[in-house]
């Protein structure tokens, strides 16, 4: 379902709406991909993410998973791998769109592959952290809605919201610390093909800290 | 395995709902664990099978601490908590493989258990039904069936029984009976037809105490001291000549000419009851010596009001 929507809303960004559409634009690049698809997974992952707590503790299957012999580590790395797993298959297909341009550009070819490559790797960075938190959201509430609500503004605040408050100018100089505590500041980095060490850490470590969040939350479920 | 329990208390926030209890379960007993609701029962399980910390106090499943190897201790421990949980989207077969899956059985070994829990819980024709669609006696073998899906040596049942129908509940109490050999088997309930069906030995807790753990033959034989005669005369009798008849210790008027008596000290006042009523040529309409059943001892140890009072 949530691969449906997806694939449905960022093809029909891509190619048909014709503000977006790179046939419209006639730049043989994905950048309406790499741009848009992080809004789409701000509320997609939160919906893959919504139930894994959640809806455990509302039907008390987490009594059931917690006197199994697994850790709490088990569980949280268990949900987080399967809502991840979930996010790169649904962003796999698009690998399409990069043949389809290769084959439309003119000449032939003329596509920046590293810069592609580069912004891959920073989506699915960028779906990791996302998960990270939708998962932490479902561990703090019993509610589905609610643990989707939270997950969708936790992601949009990390993602452009830090960025857009960085802008403000009561932070003077304190706008760029806060602008790098964003996601779209490493996320953009990323998609220009440079792959950076602190991206990489930025992004690894946030998705770490929100599965320790996760642990701590989980492990007081009495 | 033998299960023990150490001065076990739980704190919530203000409320004591467990206060230091203790018992040992020897290996290869079946306990039936019983108390009213709200009486700790649960939280007593949740705790054994690590599922809640305690306050204070420890479990010991085999030679293992719940508080220091909760995952050797789960690995022994086979539970079914109170609601039964499970995952209601998947099907019986699926479910049973994947929490076979979560004891570490995999390939023809898993494949081979989940077969065998099938065919013992009777589930055979529901096998390939999603667990949403079966009825709650059903669901209740599913239940069993994933809390046995790694042969565990203790088997923690926390109301198996509850919500089923007479018929479910004989069944369910059969295969309690059947998969219990060779197992050390705690099972908590509040219907004690249960404990004489299943059990020979009674823990009863209330309010976060242990008040009685005995042979269910003894406790019945505590009751039995204060166990009433039912006496029903065709015609109108004082209470006080009642009252004066030897070993007579309480009476009790129930209804138009009937009544309650306690003889002393447990002595059987049938015959002085007899006797009387030949003397004094009234017709006696029943003589009834109350049936011993484990609800008075329950109800006298538990001190709810007995609803005859």
């Amino acid at each position: 379902m949530v691969i449906a929507v997806f694939l449905t809303g960022i093809g029909l960004l891509m190619w048909v709406f014709p503000e977006t559409s790179v046939l419209e634009y006639g730049f043989a690049d994905m950048d309406t991909l790499f741009s848009m698809g992080p809004y789409v997974l701000i509320f997609l992952v939160p919906a893959i993410t919504m139930k894994s707590f959640a809806e455990e503790k509302k039907l008390g299957t987490l009594e059931l998973l917690f006197t199994k012999p697994l850790s709490d580590w088990d569980i949280v790395i268990g949900k987080f791998l399967a809502a991840f797993l979930l996010v790169v298959i649904t962003l796999l297909p698009t690998l399409v769109y990069y043949l389809s341009i290769v084959k439309l550009g003119n000449p032939v070819g003329n596509v920046d592959t590293p810069g592609v490559v580069g912004s891959y790797i920073g989506l699915v960075m960028l779906g990791g952290v996302f998960c990270s938190i939708g998962i932490f959201a479902s561990s703090i509430t019993s509610n589905q809605i609610v643990a989707f609500i939270l997950a969708a503004f936790f992601c949009f605040i990390f993602y452009s919201g830090l960025e857009s408050l960085s802008s403000l100018p009561i932070f003077g100089s304190q706008g760029l610390l806060i602008k790098q505590l964003g996601i779209l500041y490493h996320y953009e980095s990323t998609s220009k093909g440079l792959m950076d060490s602190r991206d990489l850490t930025y992004f690894l470590s946030v998705t770490g800290l929100m599965l320790v969040f996760t642990k701590i939350k989980v492990s007081q479920h009495y | 395995m033998s299960l023990e329990i150490n001065h076990l208390t739980k704190v919530y926030g203000k409320q004591i709902a467990l206060n230091a209890i203790s018992f040992s379960v020897q290996d290869g007993e079946i306990v039936g664990f019983l108390g009213p609701n709200g009486a700790g029962k649960s939280t007593t399980m949740k705790i054994s099978t690590g599922f809640l910390p305690s306050t204070s106090g420890d479990v010991k499943v085999g030679d293992f601490l719940v508080s220091e190897r909760p995952l050797q201790v789960k690995r022994i421990v086979g539970y079914l908590a109170e609601h039964n949980p499970l995952y209601l989207d998947m099907y019986v077969h699926e479910h049973l493989r994947f929490v076979g899956g979560l004891y570490g059985l995999s390939g023809s070994r898993l494949k081979h258990r989940v077969g065998e829990m099938i065919e013992l819980c009777g589930l055979t024709h529901e096998q390939n039904k999603k667990i949403e669609t079966l009825s709650k006696g059903y669901r209740q073998r599913v239940g069993l069936a994933q809390a046995l899906i790694h042969d565990p040596k203790v088997l923690i049942l926390d109301e198996p029984t509850s919500g089923l129908d007479p018929n479910q509940i004989v069944e369910i109490r059969k295969l309690i009976k059947e998969i219990s050999v060779n197992k050390t088997v705690v099972f908590s309930t509040h219907i004690m037809q249960e404990v004489q069906a299943i059990c020979d030995r009674v823990i009863v807790i209330n309010k976060g105490e242990i008040v009685a753990d005995d042979k269910l033959v003894n406790l019945l034989q505590i009751e039995n001291k204060s166990t009433g005669i039912e006496v029903e005369f065709e015609t109108s009798i004082e209470m006080e000549e009642l009252r004066s008849l030897p070993f007579v210790k309480e009476v009790v008027l129930l209804g138009r000419n009937k009544f309650r008596l306690i003889g002393e000290g447990g002595i059987d006042i049938r015959p002085e009851i007899f006797k009387f009523s030949s003397e004094r040529k009234i017709s006696l309409l029943g003589l009834k010596k109350e049936e011993v059943s484990l609800e008075s001892v329950f109800r006298e140890l538990t001190h709810a009001p007995s609803p005859d009072a």
